[in-house]
């Protein structure tokens, strides 16, 4: 108990870092993922071809296997278009490759996720905005997105949950999260058990936590609907 | 003579190689009330839906109080609206009540109502406010305004979509068997709504099974069979001395 308490304000700095990664990969994963999603959607065969690439791709391949791709791959590949170009040896943060991969591979089962909602909204209520001179934008804005969100909301949650848990892959590419910290402490008081069962635990609240934040959602975007 | 508010010129509309419209022309006046009869597939929706260019006609020409809607032709041979600005103002002017309401199940009563004069006509939100809450009282929905589509009535909810439709101050209304998802029960209230709107000189085009309404109420009436208008003029001498064979078999199979 001791070493849990000795070692605990490190693992609760590496529980704030997973936290970070795991907003900042949240955030660009609906980003890419909404951009998929009208792409998908779109008449654009070309746009429909890039995106529909990009989740096939991704969705066929292992987060870790693609996270080292990216990480150990993507800084030998950048520094080797930097040598042509004449820039300095760039050293890729961990922490910004890891939100950045984590977003880029979520943001294709956001995809699937939006492209679905989109579909369930009613297109007669997207006519009815058209009918009434509303410009596209504004349809989407003020009619497509909100009406999505209902039925985006199951897989989003379901996504953030998986992507959450995912960060603790981050670990591998030397960021210290708090998987990577319990490792540490686990090895030098060997006591493994006992810290993976820690990081266990937080993993627990911050899905825990996340449940609620969904459930949240889900009420506050079906208002005006119909429960059975 | 009043002005012309629409005219409708030789409009073809093909999906695929089903020809739904196959030469329709047809001009309404300011104040005219026009119903459009027909049997279903007769191409009658699809005629409305042609002149708020929801559906871009194969041919032909649409002016809304003069106003050419231009259109192009693009490489596969379809056309579409060259500019969209000019058929997003023409739209908002052409307000459509739909058969399904459409209203949108996200937004209670009042901001379904005050969505499109805030967001299209940008008009201020007090002001859409009260214009909506005089519109809601006038089709008796203003103790209704907080609901959400899905907690109404198919009756209520089409009263709601009308006032909607006339929160944007349009020139003409156009309605797509406003009464056909009703329950015969809750047709009454929704006919009464539209019927105070034919007495105050609104220009509608009205697309219904209604016969009664279309005798009644409209000014004029147009039957359609297989794309074609077949027969068209004044209720009285159309209901009673049809011209068409057509639209007497129709008349009998309404009425039987």
């Amino acid at each position: 108990m001791t070493d849990v308490i000795a070692y605990f304000p490190l693992i609760l700095k590496g529980m704030l870092l997973t936290v970070e990664v795991a907003l900042l990969s949240l955030l660009i994963s609906t980003l890419l993922g909404m951009i998929g999603a009208l792409a998908k959607l779109s008449k654009s065969r070309i746009a429909q071809s890039i995106a529909g690439t990009y989740t096939t791709i991704i969705r066929g391949i292992p987060d870790l296997v693609l996270m080292t791709i990216i990480f150990f791959g993507g800084q030998i590949l950048l520094n080797n278009i930097g040598e042509k170009l004449g820039w300095d040896y760039i050293d890729v943060s961990p922490f910004v490759a890891g939100f950045l991969t984590i977003g880029f591979i979520f943001g294709a089962y956001m995809t699937e996720s939006f492209r679905g909602g989109i579909l369930a909204v009613s297109r007669g209520e997207i006519e009815a905005g058209y009918a009434f001179g509303m410009t596209p934008f504004n349809v989407f804005l003020r009619i497509t997105l909100p009406a999505m969100i209902r039925h985006a909301l199951p897989g989003f949650g379901n996504n953030w949950l998986v992507l959450a848990k995912t960060t603790a892959l981050v670990s591998v590419i030397g960021l210290q999260d708090m998987v990577y910290t319990a490792g540490l402490a686990g090895g030098s008081t060997r006591k493994p058990f006992t810290f993976y069962c820690v990081v266990a635990f937080l993993f627990l609240i911050i899905t825990g936590v996340s449940d609620v934040g969904v459930r949240w959602l889900d009420r506050r975007y079906s208002v005006g609907v119909r429960r059975a | 003579m009043a002005a012309t508010a629409l005219k409708v010129e030789d409009i073809y509309k093909n999906f695929g190689s089903l020809e739904v419209l196959r030469g329709i022309s047809l001009e309404a006046y300011e104040h005219d009330v026009i119903s459009i009869l027909g049997s279903s597939g007769s191409g009658k929706s699809t005629l409305l839906r042609c002149i708020n260019l929801l559906e871009t006609p194969t041919s032909g020409k649409v002016y809304v109080r003069g106003e050419l809607i231009k259109m192009r032709e693009l490489r596969s041979g379809e056309r579409q609206a060259e500019d969209r600005k000019q058929v997003e103002r023409i739209r908002s002017k052409l307000a459509m009540v739909f058969q399904q309401f459409n209203l949108w199940a996200h937004m209670t009563v009042l901001q379904n109502v005050m969505e499109a004069p805030v967001n299209v006509l940008n008009l201020p939100k007090a002001e859409a406010r009260e214009r909506a809450e005089t519109l809601l009282q006038r089709v008796g929905m203003l103790e209704h305004k907080s609901y959400y589509p899905a907690h109404l009535s198919g009756g209520q909810m089409q009263r709601a979509a009308i006032a909607r439709a006339l929160a944007m101050e349009p020139d003409m209304l156009l309605f797509d068997e406003p009464t056909s998802a009703l329950d015969p029960e809750l047709v009454g209230e929704v006919l009464k709504v539209i019927r105070s709107l034919a007495e105050e000189g609104r220009t509608m085009l009205v697309v219904t099974h209604e016969m009664g309404f279309a005798r009644e109420v409209s000014s004029r009436v147009i039957f359609l069979d297989e794309g074609l208008i077949v027969e068209s003029g004044d209720p009285q001498q159309v209901f009673n001395s049809p011209e068409s064979d057509r639209f007497r078999e129709f008349l009998v199979g309404v009425f039987k």
